[in-house]
């Protein structure tokens, strides 16, 4: 699952971020923001006009758009 | 001070790294003395600057990109070896998350800490770390101990912290460098924090940092670091760090200049072999992060809650499909009425002002053509300039409460979907709604945009938007030539009003699709945008960012428009042979003419036309302006215009409004109010030479068409080329924006004429 499809509101983990959808500058940035495997992340909301989405993770709300959103691999948490 | 990065390089060191070469170069630049502030964005970096520098703030540019470069003064609590308090530069590096870069603008950060860029790297860099984020801002602070840069670390916004503020004394312990915990706001722990880099300057510190990297990655490392070039070398350890850098940042298509060719070859040798250095070097600065993370904080909680989850739940409210579009449409509006309205008043006095002092240094000084080039070009063009500051003042105090209430993060969250078919950012959209009321305000604002890119794209196509000087050509134009009939019930001029408006978004919208991707191609970006916490805007930071702001407009742009509305003084005067004295003024009063709706220098107009109503026109027409316009005449003749509708368009490059003033005076009419009966009624009488009308409805759709393209606006050409540093955009800007007015107004007179209107 990407965080694309993660359910609102469902605690996930992000298990990897593809490189070449979103491109290798954006993997990097969100990796440097922390979003590393194994680290706690939640998708908040869906703006209004239907992108981007909003997210939770370690503590920083970060917003990115759907497209780029497929690029990050998560584990839903049990 | 040991490290995982100080492992015994593997690759053979090359001679000139051990001083064995004649051709040795030095080691890592001898520190400079001025001290370097850096850290995340949103993390109060620029409210310690101000504490920290007090008034000596100034605002420059660094070289060959539109980022600022503000520097100040810190004062030191040590004394000099002369025994003088001492004091010393304070650089304020623009926000970062990372030191790692791909294009000239994100590469400012590690030029600025380790001196790559030629200048001596500074003598200690001031690390502002947001307390409610802690490891994240961390993150950057390992890559700056790894590349052995001395730091303080200021810990901020401790008040915002989850439940557990941070340790500063469990961060030196660990990190070897000292922290002081501060408060933007208040100004809380400043001179702790002075003190501490006067200690540090004295003895600067010893950055520990214990990462532990894959072998592999270490391999690549110190194969790259032979490949560094000898400038950029210091010590193995730093070296070791900026390969990293190097091996994160380079790659075939990255933006950066002047890498050597060999470094960029070796990471991409290196990038070849499979291995992931992005995912192994961050994970593992993460994992160094997290490990310690217990130390960190005094209790044992995890980084969690705090000023997000506050703001979560105001966003659940301001980001609600429906509440939040409702408060997004009341904001707006608040920020384009004020824009519009709240700023007519300050307009007004100013142009009143100006025309009183344009009275008294008429009567005091001796007439001709001094008192004539003081009182039409230095004073109305000191007018021209600072008419644009009540706009100026107030939208950067808009701007200045979004940006620090976190709000304007939300501005961009919500028009992003739109921003984003146009191949920009959704922070783009502050600049183009600002459009309407003034496109040079709105172009100051394109600061706001991180990407050099998008902010030069913005710029070229604000313009575009129908700002408010238009209206009262519109006004006169509509009023003039259309009928006050109702098309199924409703008033064709005010429907006509619409359309324009209208038809200056869609142009707009349609300009930024197709010069995104022609003449200011870049590719797609993805959007990481930060939503910091809200955060109570503070007044004085924003005042400070609006006198800031206006006084760089006034130094910069100012005397760009000074010296084009002398310029243009004068094109529209010379040359002046036999002319009577009375007369002289009224050609030049169109220059300086704001508004059509303020009337200044009126009564030298109403003499002079009453004195001698056939002169002026002739002089006109003999002026240079007036000689162009007549041999522009065949040029815009396929537009429905003739030579005077022509000098009118010259003179309007003054600013739009004053089209009215020259056309006024082109007719050998005096003062021009509110609703310039006369000049309709003129308008509508006038004739060409073969008997038929000058305007008709269709000579007055394709003039207002190409007011709503064309450039006419030197104020606005002044300030791209200000915010470009070039006169190549704002030469493209004009160039395509006349070609498009031009085109535009072709068709619509040609083609209304094929369609039997009358020409």
């Amino acid at each position: 699952m990407t965080l694309r499809e993660a359910p609102i509101g469902r605690s996930a983990r992000v298990v990897a971020v593809d490189v070449d959808k979103g491109g290798r500058a954006f993997r990097r940035r969100l990796l440097e923001l922390g979003l590393v495997p194994g680290t706690e992340v939640q998708v908040l909301r869906v703006a209004p006009l239907g992108d981007p989405i909003e997210l939770l993770a370690r503590g920083c709300l970060l917003s990115i758009r759907k497209a780029d959103a497929a690029s990050v691999h998560v584990e839903l948490a049990p | 001070m040991t490290s995982s990065l100080l492992e015994e390089p593997q690759a053979p060191a090359d001679p000139a790294r051990q001083g064995g070469s004649a051709v040795s170069a030095p080691r890592a630049p001898t520190p400079g003395r001025h001290i370097a502030l850096v850290g995340n964005p949103n993390v109060g970096k620029t409210s310690l600057f101000n504490h920290l520098s007090g008034q000596s703030a100034r605002v420059g540019n660094y070289p060959g990109i539109t980022v600022e470069r503000r520097t100040g003064v810190v004062h030191l609590p040590s004394v000099t070896p002369g025994g003088s308090p001492e004091q010393r530069q304070l650089v304020d590096v623009p926000g970062t998350y990372s030191l790692s870069a791909r294009s000239q603008e994100e590469r400012i950060a590690i030029d600025e800490v380790l001196g790559l860029n030629g200048a001596p790297p500074p003598a200690l860099t001031v690390v502002v770390i947001d307390a409610g984020q802690l490891l994240r801002n961390l993150y950057l602070v390992v890559q700056l101990l790894e590349l052995r840069v001395p730091c303080v670390l200021a810990l901020n916004m401790v008040d915002e912290a989850p439940h557990a503020p941070p340790h500063p004394e469990a961060l030196t312990r660990i990190l070897g460098v000292p922290c002081v915990l501060t408060n933007g706001r208040t100004g809380e722990g400043i001179d702790e924090l002075r003190a501490a880099i006067a200690r540090a300057c004295a003895q600067p510190p010893q950055p520990r940092v214990h990462v532990t990297y894959p072998p592999e990655l270490i391999r690549a490392a110190d194969r790259v670091a032979d490949a560094l070039p000898s400038s950029w070398r210091g010590s193995v350890e730093r070296d070791r760090a900026l390969a990293l850098w190097a091996l994160s940042s380079l790659d075939e298509d990255d933006e950066l200049e002047g890498i050597p060719d060999e470094l960029r070859a070796r990471v991409l040798d290196i990038h070849a072999t499979g291995l992931d250095a992005d995912l192994a070097t961050v994970t593992a600065r993460y994992a160094y992060l997290d490990g310690h993370q217990s130390d960190f904080f005094r209790p044992t909680t995890a980084e969690q809650g705090g000023p997000a989850r506050v703001s979560e739940k105001v966003d659940r409210v301001l980001l609600h499909p429906v509440y939040g579009f409702a408060a997004f449409l009341g904001i707006m509006l608040l920020l384009f009425q004020s824009l519009f309205t709240w700023s007519d008043p300050a307009i007004g006095w100013i142009e009143d002002g100006v025309a009183a002092l344009q009275e008294v240094a008429g009567s005091v000084l001796p007439e001709g053509l001094l008192r004539d080039l003081l009182t039409e070009g230095v004073l109305g063009g000191v007018g021209n300039v600072i008419v644009f500051l009540p706009q100026i003042l107030l939208l950067f105090f808009f701007i200045g409460l979004l940006e620090d209430s976190g709000y304007m993060a939300r501005v961009a969250y919500l028009m992003d979907r739109i921003m984003r078919s146009l191949g920009l950012h959704g922070r783009a959209f502050v600049p183009m709604l600002s459009g309407f009321a003034c496109a040079v305000p709105a172009i100051l604002a394109t600061r706001t945009m991180e990407r050099q890119r998008d902010r030069l794209l913005t710029m070229m196509v604000v313009p575009l938007m129908a700002c408010s000087a238009r209206l009262p050509v519109y006004t006169l134009v509509i009023a003039a030539l259309f009928p006050p009939e109702s098309l199924f019930g409703v008033p064709l001029q005010g429907l006509l009003m619409v359309a324009m408006y209208l038809f200056s978004v869609v142009i707009a919208l349609l300009a930024t699709a197709v010069l995104g991707r022609t003449v200011i191609r870049g590719r797609r970006v993805p959007l990481i945008l930060e939503l910091p916490p809200y955060r109570l805007p503070r007044l004085a930071s924003t005042v400070r960012m609006m006198t800031e702001r206006a006084g760089q407009f006034l130094r910069e742009a100012g005397t760009v428009i000074l010296v084009c509305t002398i310029a243009l003084w004068g094109l529209l005067t010379f040359p002046r042979e036999d002319v009577a004295p009375e007369g002289e003024a009224v050609v030049a009063t169109a220059v300086v003419t704001e508004n059509a709706e303020t009337s200044l220098g009126s009564d030298a107009l109403v003499t002079a036309a009453e004195a001698a109503p056939r002169d002026r026109d002739s002089r006109l027409a003999q002026s240079y302006g007036g000689q162009l316009g007549k041999a522009l005449e065949p040029v815009v003749a396929p537009l429905g215009f003739d030579w005077k509708i022509a000098t009118g368009i010259i003179g309007a490059f003054a600013a739009r409004e004053v089209f009215i003033s020259t056309l006024a005076l082109v007719y050998g009419m005096g003062d021009v109010d509110d609703e310039a009966l006369p000049l309709r009624e003129r308008m509508r009488e006038e004739r060409r030479a073969d008997g038929s009308h000058t305007y008709t409805p269709l000579v007055g759709l394709s003039l207002m068409v190409f007011f709503a393209l064309a450039c006419q606006c030197m104020s606005t050409l002044a300030v791209v080329r200000r915010e470009t540093r070039s006169w190549r955009w704002p030469a493209f800007m004009f160039a395509y924006m006349t070609a498009l007015a031009y085109a535009a107004s072709f068709i619509v007179y040609q083609g209304g004429r094929l369609l039997g209107f009358v020409g």
